[in-house]
Parts: C-alpha cells; sequence; structure tokens
C-alpha cells in the first residue's frame, strides 16, 4: 500500500489529547452523579450558585447523549425488524405511527413512578425516568427515517451484496447502515433539537404534591422560577444557549460534516458543511494512526465474531415457533394493559365527565391551529425573503437552527411574568407559549422551499416582468406548497405535546392555568389521577391521529403528486 | 455438427438453463405477465457468450435468474449439473451503473468480497491490490468512487467482481454507461486480459443492447426476441480476433445481427456458425468504353440477336483480340451471353436498346453499382465530406492487384463507365474525381 511517512506528534495531537482527557474526566465525574445515593424523596437541593451552572450543563447533556444513544439503537433495531419482517411490519409501523402522535409528555408522571420503583435508593430511577422522556421524544423520528432509507436501498446494491455474499452483520454496517448514514444524523440533530423541550420538562416534575428534581439546566431553571429569581432565570437561560451552541460545533457539525461521505451520487449537497472540529481532527498524526489501528483491530475481531454468531440458523421450526411466542406475548401484553386501561377509566370517569375532556380537546384544537396558521402568516413571507437571498440565508440558518433547538418551556416563566404583570387573558395568550417552540418549523421549511426554486423559474417569472400579487400566486406559493405541509405538520404535533406544558404555566408561586385538554393531563399528573391522564392522552391522541387521517395526509399526497419540483 | 455441439456441451458445462421461465405479477394485481417462455441453453469453459436482444426484453432477469439473484417461476439452473440454490457460489456481476458503495474507497470497495469470505487482512490486501493494478487503477487505492470518472468506476466494479476469482463472471450492460471512447478503450483492454488468459475466470456471460459490441467481443451470441422472451437463435462466431469492423465478416455478422432484431417474422434458428469471409476480389474490367458496348449490341439487334463471334469479326473487318473485350463487357453487364462461339442478345440487352438516353443511364448505373472496382470508387467518394479523391488514391490501391500500366488502363474504364453512370465525374485539370449527387 501506499507507504505513510511517519510523523511525530504535532501541536494538532496536543490540542485534542487534551480535549479528550478532559472530556474523559468530566464523563466519569459527571457520571457517578447518575448513581448517587440519594432517597428520591429528599434529593440534593438545587443550589441557585451560577458557579454550579457547567456541572448542571454536563449533567443535562449526558443525559441527552444518553437518551440519544439508546435513540439510535432502538431506531436500527426496530427500523431493521419492520423493514425486513413482512409480519412484523404490519404491526409495527401503525404502531410506531400511534407512538409518535401520543404526546409523552403526559405520561411522565406515569413513567416517573414505574422508573422510581426500579431504582428506590438512588436518583437512578428518576435519571432513567428522565432519559426515557429525551428518548420518546427522538426516537419515533428516527425510526422512521432509518426505516424508509431501507426501503429505499437500490436495487443494485442489494444485489452487489448478495453477489460479494456479505455476511448479516458486514450487509448491515457497510450497507445498510452506511446507506442510512446521512439521514440518519440529519434526523438525529433534528430529534435532539427537540430533546432539549422534554429535558427541560422532565428534570423537574410534580407528582403527587411532591416535587422531584435530578440535578441539571432544567430544574436549575425551575428552582429559579419558584424563588422568583429572574438573574438566576436569566442566568439558566444563558447557559443553555451556549451549551446548545456548544454541542451543535463539537458534535454534530462534524457529525454532519462527516456524514457527507456517504452521500450516494444521485443527491448533490445543497450546502457544502464543513466543520473545524473535523478539520482538526483529521489533522492530527499520532492520535489518528493509533486510534486508527485500534479501530482496524476491533472492527476486524468484530467483523470475525458477528459473521460467525451470524451464521447460526436456527431451524425452521424453532424460528417459526419463536415468532408465535414473541407474538403472543406481545398479544397478551397489549390486550392486558389495554383493558386494565378500560377499567380504570370506566369505573374512575363518569359519562359527563368523560364527554368533558372530548369539549376540552376541541378547546385545545383551536389554539393548536391557532398556533399553525399565525406560524404560517409570520413567517411564510419572512422565510421566503430569507431563502431568495442566498447570503442572507448562509447568515440565518444557523440562528434559526438554534432558536429551534432552545426548549421554548423554559421561556414559559418568563411568560407567565409578562402575562401576570399585563393582565393578558390567558386563553388566548396560552396560544404563544404552545408557538414560541412549533413555529420554528413552518420557518425552517419555507426558508428551505424558497431555496429550493430553481433559480431558471426565478429568471423566467423576472422576464415576464410577473407583478409580486402573480408571483407569489403562480411561482411561490406552489413551490413552497410541500415544504409548508411538511413544517405545518410538523408544527402541529409540536403544538399538540407543548399544550401540555403550555396551559399550566407559574412564575414564583402563581399559577395560570387555562380550559384546555393540556391543561387537564397536567392537573391530573399532579393530583396523581390516572383515570384522568390515561383518558385525556387517549383523547388527545385520538384527535392527532384522526386529523393526520384526514387533513394531513391528503394534503402531504397532494402536495408529492401535483406540487414537487423535480 | 449439432449433435457434436450439444455432446461437448454436455460433458464441460459450467451452468446450464433448462427451461426457465419468468412471470412477474401484472401491476395492475391480476394475473401475471410472463417475461421469460421457456429458455434452455448452456455456458461453457473457456467461451464469452454475449447475450442481445431488444431492450426491455427480459435480459437482465435471465442473467439475474443464472447467478441465482431471483427465482426462476419454473425451470432450473445447473452449476456443474446440480441444481442452484440461492446465489450461484462462484460467480461475479458487473453492473451498468457499477453499484460501487459510495462511503467506499477503492481498495475498500475492492477488499470487500474478500471480507466476507473471511480471508484475514494482510492477505486481502495482497489479493486486492494486485487485482486494483490489473485493471490499471494503480495510484487510486484510496480514491472515493465519487472522485472517479464512469470509466474509472467501471473498472472498480471489474476489480471488485475479479477479486474473488469467480469461474463464472456476468456483465450487465458493462458500458453502455460509459462515453463512445470510453467503452471502447475499456471493451478492448478486457478482451486483451481475457484473450491473454490473465482473468482468473473461466467463462464469461454479457447482456448487451450493442449489437456491435456483441460481434466485436462473442465466442457465441444468444439472440433473444419476441413476446414473451425466447431464444431465438444461437450464433457461434469463428472469427479471429482482432475483428475490425470494417471486415466483410464482421459486417455481414452485424447485419444478420439487425436482421434478427429488426424482423421479428424471421424464423428461428438453433446453431448458426458464423465463419470468416475473404474479402471480395477485384474482377478486372474489360477495357470497352459504354459506346462501344451499345454499337456491338445495336449490330446484333440488326441481325435477328444472334451471331457466330468469327462472323462479326469478319463482317466488321476486325481481329477478335479487338473485339474480346467488348464482348466482354457486354457480358459481364448480362446485356449477352455466349454460348458455343455464337453472341445472342438478352432481354436485358434488348431492352437497354430500347430505352431513351434517360433510362439507359439508369438502367447501366444499377448495373455497373454492382462491380466491385466501380462500388469501392463511389463509396470512397461518398465517405469523404467534399465528395472528392484524387485520382492517385485510386492508382495506388489498384498498384497492388494489377500493376502500375494495368492500373491506369482500369481506371480509366471505370471513369468512362461510372462518368456514363453519373456515379461520378472525372476533372482532368485537377486529376480529381467527384461523386455525383
Amino acid at each position: 500500500m501506499i507507504a505513510k511517512q511517519v510523523r511525530s506528534f504535532n501541536r494538532y495531537d496536543a490540542m485534542v489529547a487534551m480535549g479528550l482527557f478532559a472530556l474523559l474526566y468530566a464523563a466519569v465525574h459527571v457520571g457517578q452523579g447518575m448513581f448517587a445515593r440519594f432517597s428520591p424523596e429528599h434529593p440534593p437541593p438545587i443550589s441557585l450558585n451560577p458557579a454550579l451552572l457547567p456541572y448542571y450543563a454536563a449533567r443535562s447533556v449526558l443525559r441527552m447523549f444518553v437518551a440519544l444513544a439508546l435513540s439510535v439503537a432502538f431506531s436500527l433495531v426496530y427500523g431493521s425488524v419492520a423493514a425486513k419482517n413482512r409480519r412484523a411490519e404490519q404491526f409495527l409501523i401503525p404502531l410506531l405511527d400511534v407512538l409518535q402522535s401520543v404526546p409523552v409528555l403526559g405520561f411522565l408522571s406515569a413513567t416517573l413512578t414505574f422508573f422510581l420503583s426500579l431504582s428506590p435508593t438512588s436518583l437512578f430511577g428518576l435519571e432513567l425516568a428522565s432519559i426515557f422522556a429525551i428518548f420518546t421524544g427522538q426516537a419515533w423520528n428516527m425510526t422512521f427515517a432509518f426505516y424508509h432509507s431501507l426501503l429505499t436501498l437500490p436495487e443494485p446494491l442489494k444485489e452487489a451484496a448478495a453477489m460479494m455474499k456479505l455476511s448479516r452483520w458486514q450487509r448491515f454496517w457497510k450497507v445498510e447502515v452506511s446507506y442510512a448514514m446521512l439521514p440518519l444524523v440529519w434526523n438525529g440533530m433534528m430529534s435532539f433539537a427537540g430533546g432539549w423541550f422534554f429535558l427541560a420538562a422532565s428534570e423537574a416534575i410534580t407528582v403527587l404534591r411532591r416535587d422531584y428534581r435530578l440535578p441539571g439546566l432544567g430544574s436549575y431553571m425551575a428552582t429559579a422560577v419558584e424563588q422568583g429569581d429572574l438573574v438566576a432565570t436569566l442566568w439558566a437561560i444563558g447557559v443553555m444557549v451556549v451549551t446548545i451552541v456548544a454541542v451543535d460545533q463539537f458534535f454534530w457539525r462534524p457529525m454532519v460534516a462527516w456524514a457527507e461521505k456517504f452521500r450516494t451520487e444521485e443527491t448533490e449537497a445543497v450546502v457544502k458543511v464543513s466543520s473545524w472540529v473535523l478539520n482538526l481532527l483529521q489533522q492530527t498524526h499520532l492520535l489518528r494512526r493509533y486510534f486508527g489501528r485500534l479501530a482496524v483491530g476491533v472492527g476486524e475481531w468484530l467483523d470475525r465474531r458477528m459473521t460467525q454468531i451470524g451464521e447460526i440458523a436456527l431451524p425452521e421450526h424453532t424460528r417459526l415457533g419463536l415468532g408465535r411466542l414473541t407474538t403472543f406475548a406481545l398479544i397478551t401484553f397489549c390486550v392486558y394493559w389495554f383493558l386494565r386501561g378500560v377499567i380504570i377509566v370506566v369505573t374512575d370517569l363518569s359519562i359527563g365527565e368523560m364527554l368533558r375532556v372530548v369539549g376540552l380537546g376541541f378547546v385545545t384544537l383551536a389554539r393548536v391551529m391557532m398556533v399553525v396558521v399565525i406560524s404560517t402568516l409570520l413567517w411564510v413571507p419572512i422565510g421566503v425573503f430569507i431563502g431568495l437571498h442566498p447570503n442572507l440565508a448562509r447568515f440565518a440558518q444557523p440562528l434559526v437552527q438554534i432558536a429551534a433547538s432552545f426548549p421554548a418551556n423554559m421561556l414559559y416563566p418568563l411568560l407567565a411574568l409578562v402575562f401576570l404583570k399585563t393582565q393578558f387573558p390567558f386563553a388566548i395568550g396560552s396560544v404563544i407559549p404552545m408557538m414560541l417552540g412549533a413555529q420554528w418549523y413552518v420557518l425552517f421549511n419555507a426558508i428551505a422551499g424558497a431555496m429550493g426554486i430553481p433559480t431558471e423559474l426565478q429568471e423566467a417569472a423576472g422576464i415576464f416582468r410577473l407583478p409580486a400579487k402573480e408571483r407569489w400566486r403562480w411561482l411561490i406559493i406552489p413551490a413552497l406548497f410541500p415544504h409548508w405541509v411538511t413544517g405545518a405538520i410538523t408544527a402541529w404535533g409540536g403544538a399538540w405535546n407543548a399544550s401540555i406544558v403550555a396551559e399550566v404555566i407559574e412564575w414564583h408561586k402563581q399559577r395560570l392555568t387555562t380550559a384546555g385538554l393540556g391543561a387537564y393531563i397536567t392537573l391530573a399528573a399532579t393530583k396523581g389521577h390516572a383515570a384522568a391522564i390515561v383518558w385525556g392522552i387517549t383523547v388527545m391522541s385520538a384527535f392527532v391521529l384522526t386529523f393526520n387521517r384526514l387533513f394531513w395526509q391528503r394534503l402531504y399526497r397532494l402536495a408529492e403528486l401535483r406540487y414537487k419540483l423535480g | 455438427m449439432a449433435n457434436r455441439l450439444v455432446a461437448t456441451a454436455e460433458q464441460t458445462a459450467l451452468l446450464e438453463v433448462r427451461e426457465v421461465t419468468k412471470a412477474f405479477p401484472s401491476p395492475d394485481g391480476k394475473g401475471f405477465i410472463q417475461v421469460l417462455s421457456p429458455l434452455s441453453f448452456s455456458i461453457r469453459a473457456e467461451e464469452w457468450v454475449v447475450v442481445v436482444g431488444p431492450s426491455g426484453g427480459g435480459k437482465s432477469t435471465l442473467l439475474r435468474i443464472l447467478l441465482g439473484l431471483i427465482p426462476p417461476t419454473s425451470g432450473e439452473v445447473l452449476v456443474h449439473g446440480k441444481p442452484l440454490r440461492g446465489v450461484h457460489p462462484n460467480a461475479a456481476l458487473v453492473f451498468q451503473q457499477f453499484a460501487l458503495l459510495p462511503w467506499l474507497t477503492v481498495l475498500e470497495n475492492v477488499e470487500l468480497p474478500l471480507r466476507a469470505k473471511g480471508i484475514p487482512r494482510l492477505e486481502r490486501l495482497k489479493r486486492a491490490l494486485a487485482v486494483i493494478d490489473m485493471v490499471g487503477l494503480d495510484g487510486y487505492e484510496s480514491a472515493y468512487p465519487r472522485e472517479l470518472s464512469g470509466g474509472m468506476k467501471q473498472r472498480v466494479g471489474l476489480a471488485r467482481a475479479l477479486v474473488v476469482e469467480p469461474e463464472l463472471l456476468c456483465m450487465d450492460e458493462p458500458f453502455s454507461a460509459l462515453d463512445v471512447l470510453t467503452a471502447e478503450n475499456l471493451r478492448a483492454e478486457l478482451l486483451r486480459l481475457w484473450l491473454e488468459r490473465k482473468m482468473p475466470t473461466k467463462a464469461i456471460v454479457m447482456v448487451t443492447h450493442n449489437l456491435e459490441e456483441a460481434v466485436q467481443l462473442a465466442d457465441r451470441i444468444l439472440v433473444l426476441g419476441g413476446l414473451p422472451t425466447r431464444l431465438r437463435a444461437e450464433i457461434e462466431v469463428d472469427l479471429p480476433h482482432p475483428r475490425s469492423p470494417d471486415s466483410p465478416s464482421f459486417r455481414a455478422l452485424l447485419d444478420d445481427l439487425y436482421q434478427w432484431m429488426t424482423d421479428p417474422t424471421r424464423p428461428d434458428q438453433k446453431v448458426v456458425v458464423a465463419t470468416e469471409i475473404s474479402p471480395q476480389p477485384f474482377v478486372p474490367l474489360p477495357h470497352a468504353r459504354v459506346g462501344g458496348i451499345a454499337g456491338l449490341l445495336h449490330i446484333l439487334a440488326d441481325v435477328g440477336g444472334q451471331i457466330d463471334l468469327h462472323e462479326l469479326a469478319h463482317r466488321l473487318h476486325l481481329s477478335i483480340d479487338d473485339l474480346l473485350p467488348i464482348v466482354e463487357a457486354a457480358r459481364l453487364l448480362g446485356f449477352m451471353e455466349v454460348k458455343e462461339g455464337d453472341l445472342i442478345l438478352t432481354e436485358k440487352g434488348i431492352d437497354w436498346l430500347k430505352a431513351d438516353i434517360l433510362k439507359r443511364k439508369e438502367i447501366f448505373r444499377d448495373l455497373v453499382i454492382q462491380i466491385p472496382l466501380i462500388a469501392r470508387i463511389v463509396s470512397a467518394l461518398r465517405s469523404t465530406r467534399n465528395k472528392t479523391l484524387p485520382m492517385d488514391f485510386f492508382l495506388d490501391l489498384l498498384d497492388e492487384h494489377f500493376g502500375e500500366d494495368e492500373a491506369r488502363r482500369q481506371l480509366q474504364t471505370a471513369i468512362d463507365w461510372g462518368r456514363y453512370a453519373e456515379l461520378f465525374t472525372y476533372d482532368a485539370t485537377t486529376d480529381m474525381l467527384r461523386a455525383e449527387e
């Protein structure tokens, strides 16, 4: 092979080595906290000393990454099974669709009780509950992305893998995961951004009038709000922004830049992503050599082992038997819990109460629709303006990305303060906190859509001297439509989820509530009213699913058929 | 002959396709579309088989069936006499669109099939590098496919196929995604590797819709066609390499293949052997002017269409030697026959005599264009941009056959006939020949 010149330790090596050491120490130090022995009933108090904020931020980030790792593992397994097993697919994909529509935030109190019972003597149970909440905010999207990639794996690549007689393990990594890498990374980045919202919501939870606090940015915020400490609140918001930017710079940008390698030739990169961190890593010599050698060694070993394991084929009847057993166990499990849920709801709630909750659903539905309409009217023109000016877009897109990543629920207390001071009617005002997180998807997609309008069409419109009104009618709106549908669906789902935390907001022992399904679920959770939680979430899921089927899917199909460019 | 071929086929068949059919579910979900009707043939060692047929005619499907990538609807594929289950154990496939993994370097792509075989790393590297060197990719080991041109990518595809030393190398339109020059180049290199036995491969099966490519490379051509697709002809190509596209045997086989492609009514043929055709020799032209020929025919007509040659010479006060070239020319053109010393006017001759001047030229043109020397002159002139060539060009050409003096005389006669037929003109001041429109 090409003989590589032996080079010595350079300054890049030194920089990266220091970075790695710091990361290792931080991980060990922060990680220890996860297993700290504390009674969950009396967690360590959260100090508002700003000097502790880096530690809290590190705890939060660690949680995020553990959840991300779990989400990736889940996506790979669930996605492969769904794509490769016809029978499983018929069951797994509709389930995923439902899971995606269920406002998981409502379950937080229920899952917390479960995880606390797993680890009663340490904070680990709380930790798991929080990680689980973040996981549920990330995993479904990524799983769909991976599943979809597997379905669209080009036939020649499949045939090439078959001709080369790759083992299952080799085919999985070298072909399938590699082919899905780009969508997985991009989706992971987007889901991770959404995950901050769940992090902030899950670090400080009140169940049965008892506060559970995990050391982290979210709980720091909650404590600051509780004590009415505006300075500490602003500190928390500032550190949150810094943390988001840092994770983006040190993790996601290098990942996205690296993932470019997996781009197939049919698709062209719209924007060339570069990362100074990745460049730095690639300029180290010694570290790259030793880590490279280590990676090759481990890779070879795993490859051999897993290929051997993959060759172990169970006899046909054993496989069929196992399949039936799994199906049976799953069905029994689902039926059991379904019946228990039905019994609790039916025995605890009156028909009138149940109908009242459906009525509340319509109130929240009205708010969610307002979120979509206002976001569209506000952000589509701005997005189009940005998208049609490439220089502005290059500058604006990272900013929008950070804004979208910032957990909107951390701003709710400040909104509460404003509403309390101005006496603004919260019944209408609660649309604002819901919009805070959801609106960015509309803006994002409007920018992307406008950037995607071919220059030829813009030039044609220019040559025909189309007036602005006609230009919007015949060019911009049709070209934007598929992007708008995607953005609006995401905003719609996000707003439903946000309604659970947005219809009840607090500042310093003052609580603002308004009638709505979200508020109903939150209040039921604080009271620990299981039947009300289950019924509330069922109704909300039904609303989301029904509208997805009746409205959004039709719009989406129309967009795909008529308005897709290229 | 056919029996002998079948007998040897059974002894050395690497692969045998027996009564294979394929049907796909129709798009409306009702019923099936029959793609292949029962097909049988075998692949023997040491041969390069090319499958040709119309596009969308199931060529690629057939290739995938014999590789075991898709199962046949009925019939079976035998590998060394044993029914094939799953993917062919000892074959490789080169894809039309390369099918390289874009995230792996050239070396990693070529190494991958060896990795699948569990070969240790160093051995893998050694073998992969040797094949990379063989296909002319030396120095590109660490490049990614996207950095390479189409031709280079297909070299990687070829290296990846050859690195496992497959017994059977299959290629699915391997050159059709490349530009003409690159394809030509790669084809020639591949053929060289095959002929010099540098490829560790016993047989090649290639699918193409490029008929010229088929004639260039094949030891045997399987012509597919019809609806559903069947084997219409099997042509043994017994032509030596290199095969020049200008050679008559190449042209003849190519014409034949076009016939198969364009004429669905042509009856199927089991085994056809295409052998070398020697180039048509120049028939020397008898030195007679058109006016002389016409005069002779008039006299013949006046005497009732038949006369003894000696008597004619006597009447005209000419020696037989003077008369003979004119007689020979008239006979060559089919205007008269010579039987037992008698000259006899033919129907064609009578027609020509009766015709007016324009019609005469037309008949004459149709006749002389079939004479090899004149045909060569016309096609050479027409192939140039301004339809013009110097007389010396043709003199040089004829020198080899006739010697210098005779060459000049041959050309003078050809010019006289060609002028009359309005096929070409001669400009004596510039010594140039020019084809007429």
